[in-house]
């Protein structure tokens, strides 16, 4: 007895939309540019192969940057850990803060005011001022931004979890279970959970595109991978001095940004109209439900 | 007779039951939460300063700390007393509007701090503001005219704005109007501190276009979907088949009802133009508080940091309890319980 | 209520009679063609008359277009339909020819509608007063009037009303103030969409009274929508019975719902409980086909047993079976209309004597911070007994049930079961009470897990309670779903392929798999239509008789109680109001209340 996996379904439909299919393409192109691109790029990052801030050239396709390197190796290799910083920093906050969430909605009681408390705590700054405060502390070290960037996503993730977990627990086949003596445990694992799915997926999504601004966002102040390390991010910033005189330093990267956020988005809204229609009658999706997940 | 005797003076006995006031007492319990929720802040800040490897001292001193050099640095900042008593006196400080001494220039925290919340405050209110009404605006105009040209036109691009980071926006716009395209605003601020921002309104533009472009999708999107679920209700429906006029039934029957859930995305957009000061200041070098939290992250300035720390989790709070009252101003069902 | 002999109500009204106030022809609503499918109609070939003065009952289950009918009176079409065709004339003028801007005219000043479900018609954010008044300043007329229209609609002190927003108000205020709101401008037609639907049967009987008198006085002519036939059958002069969005019969009230000529009314009228004998319930196999997926020819040939090879040919002309105009679309209406009555047979519930009882609640109370919700609340249920909880919303029946099955800890007393004390919450109760005592629910579309299939639904309270071998394990579960009338291969299937029906049939068997000894029921059939409710009941009480199962069975609705139980508590206000057997309640009350409440049943008399 097989049990029908919700995720797989959501997503298949979703990626059979225009729109979800459109997301996935551009988010995937990006994603290949960063993983692909090291090793493809025709110069090392650091190799000054040109004039700083030289146009568009047959040697540097793009021209050079503040200090003469190629923009387009740097490009090519800036973007990976940005990825994989913006991937990690997603998976642990979403991870903690789902299993926060439900906690607190399920055993409800003293559980669930602590938890919220903290919630509240954390949510009084600015995903950003969080990442500042705890670098301005220990220093622009890639693991604290990565904690600090997954710390900040808990408390919304875990407010999305425990009120999707509220309406689940309150419906009747979890009443169901309950008459049946079967422990809280249980239930969480066999039939909140597996219902949490299509929220969740919709919440790795946004959470993602926030992982990616706030961290790029980071590391265009300074506080991220420092010079003379390739980074979207930093090259924005590095090259904006020069953008008369060549704006590739500060387009390319930020095509790319703008490329990977615009497609987790598109893809994301995608997954949440499909899972609208699930876990229930197929019906057409509520707008305000649609938009209301990514705003909470 | 005895038993209607019993009955009135019982009922005389009962205590009147007084009457709600929803509003004030949601205001007055938000409040102590927030100063609460304050107090919470504030311990972590410090705690976070105080107790992580590495304090003020050495962050100062960085690489040339020596024993005796980081010893005298920690006496004279007072972080050799223990940790409950420095929160105390820092406390202590704060109430009486001293926020101790900027490590990177000797100035009075306050003072450094407190032009500069004016300065952002406007960036925030303007921005605020207009990307409220414009986006509230959109949206009831392509609820209205639902998959039309102009609705689908708008909601596709609402979904592709709305996942740019700042950065890219102030950029892009930067491109566009102050360096390659056209030459209409400066790109970057030059103030002459002890003026007033609003002197030369050509150096807001730029930031303030930026802030409200990355906050009106939302705003859109939220009115458009929260009137289209207003317009497809029952009370829209009855409305058109008591005879009301299309704009009266858009305007004074579903608008009303449609604002509700917009209220909550308005607010979490304030909130969040707290943290996009912090870039956009940044790009344009205007003199905010987001471009002081830069430069005193860089400079390891803990008494500077923790005073704008305090300052946003403050707004913060302020927001969500305006919020929350707005909110409930605007929903009789919630504030009037029923009879 | 005799009709006059002039009345023909099916095609179009003869000349001499005067133009009838609305006058139905040929009516035709469909879901325009798009890329995936064709055409499909909702509606077709719907007409009808009516004159000023009375009401044409227009009846059918889930899905029959009666309300898509309903909006088109009033030129209105629901999002994603369209008009294929038809007209309406209201004295004579085709509304559905008219431009919008002349529609917004006529909607509430001609033609007035009442709708279904008054909490959520009227504006939440505008109050009353407000809502009120818009009528009057839109189509002119005296605000003065407006006391007056409130004091007819049954609202005597209008100033708190005016001045309250909907949700302060109760349900029968918020429908009365919809009527004020409707006959206002003294239309000339007025709609009623299932306006008593959700209200108990007191606040109904008094709803109807206003409405027919507010008709008989100004002369306006209604039609009164719902699924509930004795409602219809009590306000209605003139019926039409809708099914898969085609008017199949048509006739006047009395003699349609006494006679009927089509199959289905007649199945309808097999399916209906009464209150004044206990009697089978016939429900109807199948369900009725959706806009698209008609068969050919006439739409319930698959669920008639009266269905012969022509009836797959075409669709059905209208067969008039007698003088006054009663008619039906079917080839064998007057051989249909010739069955006497509807040869319902009557039950015999023969009680077994119970030595002892299998559920004894003793002064159980409850209240939810110094609200009372029941108090000192006495029952027994006697093994193989059906004993029925009656009582209007808000009269704590279902925070009874709750209690007994563990749901519900707070709660002072004592519940007896098997002869031990059960304790207040799940978490004290043995394996074995567990078991024993299992629970249907309301909603059927809430209790089923849509992430899980028909199969594991059933099998999970089964794999709870006993640890079985795979094989047994699955016999088990197929055992369960073929005795609820479903074949095995549901098992594989998912709730959100099931209909409501089906859904608490498998509700049904999980319950029944781990071979409970108490079924509490929970308005189980509440949400479902009236032949499929019959289809459920007779179920529930052909395995109450085969597995000695003891039924505790809630509901308001007291024909329902008449057919299903042995015994009856009627609970008002979290009391015990009366107790005893069935036949001896309904048929000679002791307490006032329960008279009132059964008076205010309404019935096919």
């Amino acid at each position: 007895m097989a049990r029908r996996s919700e995720a797989i379904t959501v997503l298949g439909r979703a990626v059979r939309t225009p729109q979800g299919g459109t997301g996935l393409v551009i988010f995937g192109l990006v994603v290949l540019v960063a993983a692909i691109g090291p090793a493809v790029a025709p110069f090392s990052s650091t190799q000054f192969v040109t004039a700083p801030f030289a146009r568009a050239s047959s040697i540097a396709w793009l021209g050079g940057d503040v200090l003469g390197r190629d923009v387009l190796s740097r490009t090519l290799d800036g973007g990976w850990e940005l990825l994989v910083m913006a991937a990690v920093a997603t998976a642990l906050g979403v991870g903690v803060g789902a299993a926060l969430g439900v906690m607190a909605a399920y055993y409800g009681g003293w559980w669930d005011s602590v938890i919220m408390r903290a919630v509240d705590v954390i949510l009084a700054f600015p995903q950003l001022v969080f990442a500042l405060l705890l670098v301005s502390i220990l220093g622009p070290k890639i693991w604290l931004i990565v904690l600090a960037v997954a710390i900040s996503h808990m408390p919304q993730v875990a407010r999305v979890a425990r009120s999707a977990a509220l309406d689940i627990s309150e419906r009747d086949f979890v009443k169901a279970m309950q008459i049946l003596g079967i422990p809280g445990r249980r239930i969480i694992r066999k039939d909140v959970l597996p219902n949490l799915t299509s929220v969740l997926m919709v919440e790795i999504g946004l959470r993602l595109t926030y992982s990616m601004l706030v961290i790029a966002g980071l590391s265009f102040l300074g506080f991220g991978l420092q010079p003379p390390a390739a980074s979207w991010g930093l090259m924005i910033n590095e090259n904006r001095v020069g953008l008369i005189a060549n704006p590739w330093g500060v387009l390319m990267p930020a095509i790319l940004i703008a490329l990977f956020t615009i497609g987790v988005n598109t893809f994301t809204d995608a997954v949440a109209r499909a899972s609208l229609g699930v876990g229930g009658r197929a019906t057409e999706p509520e707008p305000v439900a649609l938009v209301a997940r990514e705003v909470t | 007779m005895t038993t209607t005797v019993t009955a009135e003076t019982e009922e005389a006995q009962a205590p009147k039951p007084r009457k709600p006031h929803p509003i004030r007492d949601l205001i007055i319990k938000r409040s102590l939460i927030g100063i609460l929720t304050l107090v919470l802040v504030s311990i972590l800040v410090f705690a976070a300063t105080q107790t992580l490897p590495g304090n003020a001292a050495s962050a100062v001193l960085e690489n040339t700390a020596t024993p005796q050099r980081l010893h005298a640095l920690e006496v004279q900042l007072g972080l050799n007393r223990p940790a409950v008593e420095q929160y105390w006196t820092w406390l202590t400080g704060v109430l009486h509007g001293n926020f101790g001494t900027s490590l990177a220039n000797g100035q009075p925290v306050g003072s450094l701090v407190g032009g500069r919340i004016v300065n952002s405050l406007i960036l925030v209110v303007v921005a605020g503001v207009i990307g409220t009404l414009i986006g509230v605006g959109l949206g009831v105009l392509a609820a209205a005219r639902r998959d039309s040209v102009f609705d689908r036109v708008l909601s596709v691009s609402s979904l592709a704005v709305t996942a740019l980071p700042e950065f890219v926006v102030a950029v892009v716009l930067v491109i566009f109007f102050a360096a390659v395209v056209v030459h209409w605003f400066p790109a970057v601020s030059v103030f002459v501190p002890g003026t007033a921002p609003w002197s030369n309104p050509k150096e807001l533009v730029l930031p303030v276009a930026t802030l409200v472009i990355v906050i009106v999708p939302y705003i859109f999107r939220m009115m458009r979907a929260s009137m289209i679920d207003a317009l497809e209700s029952d009370y829209v429906q009855m409305a058109r088949l008591k005879g009301v006029p299309k704009w009266r039934v858009l305007l004074f029957h579903a608008l009303p009802n449609a604002i509700a859930p917009t209220i909550q995305v308005i607010g979490l957009s304030f909130l969040y133009l707290a943290g996009g000061v912090v870039v956009v200041e940044y790009m344009f070098n205007y003199p905010g508080l987001g471009q002081a939290l830069v430069s005193a992250v860089s400079d390891r300035d803990i008494p500077q940091i923790q005073a704008i720390v305090l300052v946003l989790a403050a707004f913060y709070i302020f927001v969500n309890i305006a919020t929350d009252v707005i909110s409930l101003a605007v929903s009789p069902r919630r504030r009037l319980p029923r009879s | 209520m005799t009709a006059p002999s002039e009345d023909i109500p099916v095609t179009v009204a003869e000349p001499g009679t005067g133009t009838p106030r609305l006058a139905v022809e040929n009516l035709r609503i469909v879901m325009p063609a798009s890329r995936r499918r064709p055409e499909a109609d909702v509606v077709d070939q719907v007409s009808f008359i009516v004159q000023p003065g009375h009401v044409l009952g227009l009846v059918g289950e889930s899905g029959s277009g009666k309300t898509t009918v309903a909006l088109a009176l009033l030129g209105l079409v629901k999002r994603g339909l369209a008009i294929g065709g038809g007209k309406v004339l209201i004295d004579g003028q085709d509304i559905l020819s008219l431009s919008e801007h002349e529609l917004q005219k006529l909607r509430g000043k001609t033609v007035a509608y009442v709708p279904q479900d008054p909490g959520s018609a009227l504006n939440p954010v505008l109050k009353v007063g407000t809502q009120l008044r818009e009528v009057f300043s839109i189509h002119g007329g005296d605000a003065d009037r407006l006391t007056q229209v409130m004091a007819e609609a049954g609202l005597e002190d209008p100033g708190p009303i005016l001045a309250s927003y909907p949700h302060q108000l109760s349900g029968g205020q918020q429908q009365r103030v919809a009527l004020a709101m409707a006959f206002a401008c003294r239309p000339r037609l007025i709609v009623l969409d299932e306006p008593t639907t959700g209200l108990d049967v007191t606040t109904q009987r008094r709803v109807l009274d206003t409405v027919r008198g507010l008709c008989r006085t100004y002369q306006v002519a209604a039609v009164y929508i719902s699924h509930d036939l004795a409602v219809v059958a009590e306000i209605a002069d003139h019926v039409a019975v809708m099914y898969s969005g085609r008017l199949i019969e048509i006739g006047a009230a009395h003699e349609l719902f006494a006679s009927p000529a089509h199959p289905y009314t007649r199945g309808l009228m097999r399916a209906i409980p009464s209150m004044e004998s206990s009697h089978e319930l016939h429900g109807m196999a199948g369900s009725p086909p959706r806009p698209g997926n008609r068969p050919a020819g006439c739409a319930f040939r698959p669920r008639c047993e009266f269905a012969v090879a022509e009836c797959e040919l075409r669709e059905p002309q209208p067969v008039v079976v007698s003088d006054s105009g009663h008619a039906a679309r079917c080839v064998r209406a007057t051989e249909v209309i010739a069955l006497t009555g509807t040869a319902l047979q009557a039950r015999e519930r023969t009680v077994p004597p119970a030595d002892q009882p299998v559920l004894t609640i003793s002064s159980v109370s409850v209240s939810y911070t110094n609200k009372p919700v029941l108090r000192d609340v006495n029952l027994d249920v006697g093994a193989r007994q059906s004993v029925a909880v009656v009582g209007t919303s808000g009269s704590g029946k279902t925070t009874l049930a709750r209690c007994v099955v563990g749901l519900h800890k707070d709660w002072s007393g004592t519940i007896t079961f098997d002869g031990k004390q059960l304790p207040p919450g799940v978490r004290g109760r043995t394996q074995d009470q567990l078991r024993k005592i299992q629970f249907v629910a309301q909603n059927p579309y809430g209790s089923l897990n849509p992430r899980q299939t028909i199969g594991q639904i059933i099998g999970e309270p089964l794999a709870h309670f006993t640890k079985l071998p795979g094989k047994e394990h699955d016999k088990r579960v197929g055992d369960a779903l073929t005795s609820v009338a479903l074949r095995e291969s549901f098992a594989a299937r998912y709730p959100d392929e099931l209909s409501g029906g089906e859904r608490q049939r498998v509700a049904l068997a999980r319950a029944l798999v781990v071979d409970p000894e108490l079924l509490v029921c929970d308005e189980i059939t509440s949400a479902l239509d009236v032949s499929v409710q019959a289809a459920i009941v007779e179920l529930l009480l052909r395995l109450q008789a085969e597995r000695g199962l003891s039924l505790l069975f809630i509901t308001h609705n007291l024909p329902l109680v008449r057919s299903i139980a042995d015994d009856v508590t009627v609970i008002s206000a979290g009391q015990v109001c009366e107790r005893g057997p069935v036949a001896q309640v309904l048929t000679a009350p002791r307490e006032a209340y329960t008279r009132q409440l059964i008076g205010d049943v309404p019935s096919f008399g």
